[in-house]
């Protein structure tokens, strides 16, 4: 797919190696290690405090890992960047509730999601090209608001929120989504559409997705990481891993 | 490429209030040199100096409300910016006044004599050049801000935690302010100035320029906020205030943003403070006093945050109350007028005099609000 980077430790496109990471004593993550190859769409699955949004924050920058290597692209340590300098390589992060800025319209929502350059003086004297309006007008359809368009991100419902912030990880065009459960507290029909709107997206982005929903996952049809503690329990295709043992006794509290 | 900035999208309500202030701004002064006293339509000299005042407020409330309505940042600690522009000017005409002071001494102002200085202080030379002074005027509170800016923003002091440390530094500087030996005439002030420009700061003519001039920096302050907050750079201030971190994830630099913000509110209290100094004749470390900061986080609370002619408005509104209230029998309740109005606001109308007057508008237009969070189905 790319090429390969010369100054590349490994061919992965994100590489989690042995990273530990604890709150106030608490290991919310232990020895974790993960890869994810260019291109690549994987499901993460796990009880309540498995530590699948602690693992999001610490690709994203938000925390800092206690120990543990975290590469993207190959050569990039992650630890050693803050969120916005993660978010310019080319992550994108979808939050477990919702987040859009409720106080724009949803355009601008997406114009402020758009990639572009973001310094102070550039957006200033910001002039939106008309490839860039094309560009809008296109995700506005993928996610089928183009006619509320004008309306504000806060008078959306919930399902429509969600979709507003995958057209806005689209607008990024980042080359690694991190998405955290984008079908929770959505109808069994809006579930199906966003399975089919995110393998859309995977067939040009790399995805991580986060979810409990297990029909929905069936209908990803992707690779499964199983977390438990903080690490790995199991990983392979959802049948494999659901028939396994340890992943049943998990789940089931036994 | 600059109008494009200063006038893209400009509305109806922006277009009223420029044309308001820029008729205030020709009319008063023209009211007030060429109506002969005791006619009808005769302005007072005091009358205009004291909405001089008021305008000069307005500009300093404009300033508040870019940080405070569009960036979330409370800052209960803009009167010291304020007082900072004010300082600069009232070291420029306090160098104006020569060897007319009582003292006649022709380098020193009466005070430094009175403490037996026996030269200027550095960070007194330069004052005597006016371009030098309008310069401090803005690099005084803009480097004040940006210096505080840049390490609170950059360690993500936040929300009521950076509203007090901002209510610290102003009343830091009220107490430094205060000291005789800090070179600025300690609880006095600078006062008893003679000069601006060569011309005399009582004449009628004078005051009636300054008032002009306040209404040309307040037409101006407004454009540039107005033009900050619709542009793309104010989408994403608003989206700081309204979510910090999803902002920082969409690979925004918040700080960077904040800081700029902060900085240009900064310099444009500086210039509403160095306004106010001529038109009032003395600038002491009371205006330094927390209560300012907070009194103007009231007038834009009350005229509408995020609206910044609400804010103007508000400055307005507030004051007049003030100086009708504050020189009949009420005098002594003043406070609690004022306390009273910023619950009553609070309470029943929490986006201010603009927001409220907006919804009741549209209201009337619209009589059955057809509020649809969700859209029709699909035919």
């Amino acid at each position: 797919m790319n090429a390969p980077n010369p100054g590349a430790l490994t061919s992965s496109l994100l590489y989690l190696d042995g990273v530990s990471v604890s709150f106030d004593g608490f290991k919310a993550i232990r020895g974790l290690s993960l890869t994810i190859e260019p291109g690549e769409m994987r499901a993460i699955i796990g009880p309540n405090g498995a530590g699948k949004t602690t693992m999001m924050d610490i690709i994203t920058g938000k925390t800092k890992p206690d120990v543990g290597t975290v590469m993207f692209g190959g050569s990039v340590d992650l630890t050693k960047l803050d969120e916005a300098a993660i978010a310019n390589l080319g992550i994108g992060r979808k939050f477990q509730k919702p987040t859009v800025f409720d106080f724009h319209t949803i355009e601008d929502n997406i114009l402020l999601a758009l990639k572009a350059p973001r310094s102070v003086a550039r957006t200033l004297f910001w002039q939106t090209a008309a490839a860039q309006a094309k560009r809008i007008d296109d995700i506005l359809g993928i996610i089928k608001l183009g006619d509320a368009r004008d309306r504000l991100a806060g008078s959306l419902s919930h399902g429509q929120k969600q979709w507003l912030e995958i057209g806005m990880l689209l607008a990024q065009d980042p080359k690694l989504l991190l998405v955290d459960e984008p079908a929770a507290g959505m109808t069994d029909g809006e579930t199906a559409e966003t399975a089919v709107l995110l393998k859309a997206i995977a067939k040009d982005h790399s995805v991580i997705v986060v979810e409990h929903d297990m029909g929905f996952i069936r209908e990803l049809g992707v690779k499964v990481t199983v977390l438990h503690e903080g690490s790995v329990l199991a990983e392979g295709p959802l049948d494999v891993v659901s028939a396994n043992e340890r992943v049943v006794e998990v789940y089931l509290g036994r | 490429m600059i109008s494009r900035f200063l006038l893209q999208n400009m509305d109806k309500r922006g277009y009223v209030f420029l044309a308001l202030v820029a008729a205030i701004g020709i009319l008063v002064p023209l009211l007030n040199l060429l109506m002969p006293v005791g006619s009808l339509f005769h302005v007072p000299t005091s009358t205009m100096s004291l909405w001089g005042k008021y305008l000069c407020y307005a500009l300093l409330a404009i300033s508040l409300d870019l940080v405070w309505g569009y960036c979330g940042i409370l800052s209960l600690g803009h009167g010291a910016f304020f007082a900072l522009g004010g300082y600069a000017m009232g070291m420029y005409l306090m160098r104006q006044i020569g060897s007319r002071g009582t003292y006649g001494n022709p380098v020193l102002p009466d005070f430094m004599v009175f403490l037996n200085w026996q030269e200027l202080p550095w960070y007194w030379y330069g004052f005597s050049s006016f371009p030098f002074a309008m310069l401090m005027v803005l690099l005084a509170p803009g480097l004040l801000a940006f210096v505080f800016g840049w390490f609170a923003f950059r360690s993500r002091v936040t929300g009521v935690y950076l509203s007090i440390i901002t209510q610290a530094l102003t009343y830091a500087l009220l107490l430094a302010f205060f000291r005789n030996d800090m070179g600025f005439g300690g609880n006095n002030g600078l006062t008893d100035f003679k000069d601006i420009l060569g011309f005399n700061v009582q004449a009628q003519t004078t005051r009636a320029a300054l008032f002009s001039m306040t209404c040309v920096m307040l037409i101006a302050g407004f454009l540039i906020a107005r033009g900050i907050v619709v542009s793309k750079l104010g989408k994403v201030v608003i989206a700081i205030r309204d979510a910090e971190s999803r902002t920082r994830f969409l690979g925004y630099r918040v700080d960077r943003f904040k800081l700029f913000v902060f900085t240009v509110s900064a310099c444009m209290a500086g210039v509403a403070g160095a306004l106010y100094v001529p038109q009032v004749g003395i600038i002491n470390p009371s205006e330094f006093a927390p209560a300012n900061s907070i009194e103007t986080v009231i007038w834009v609370a009350v005229g509408g945050r995020g609206t910044l002619v609400g804010a103007a408005l508000g400055a307005v509104v507030v004051n007049y109350a003030k100086t009708v209230f504050t020189s009949g029998f009420m005098a002594p309740y003043w406070l609690f007028a004022l306390g009273a109005l910023f619950v009553f606001v609070t309470i029943f109308m929490p986006k201010g005099i603009i927001g409220t007057a907006r919804e009741l508008w549209e209201k009337r237009r619209k009589p059955a609000p057809t509020v649809t969070p969700e859209p029709a189905p699909a035919e």
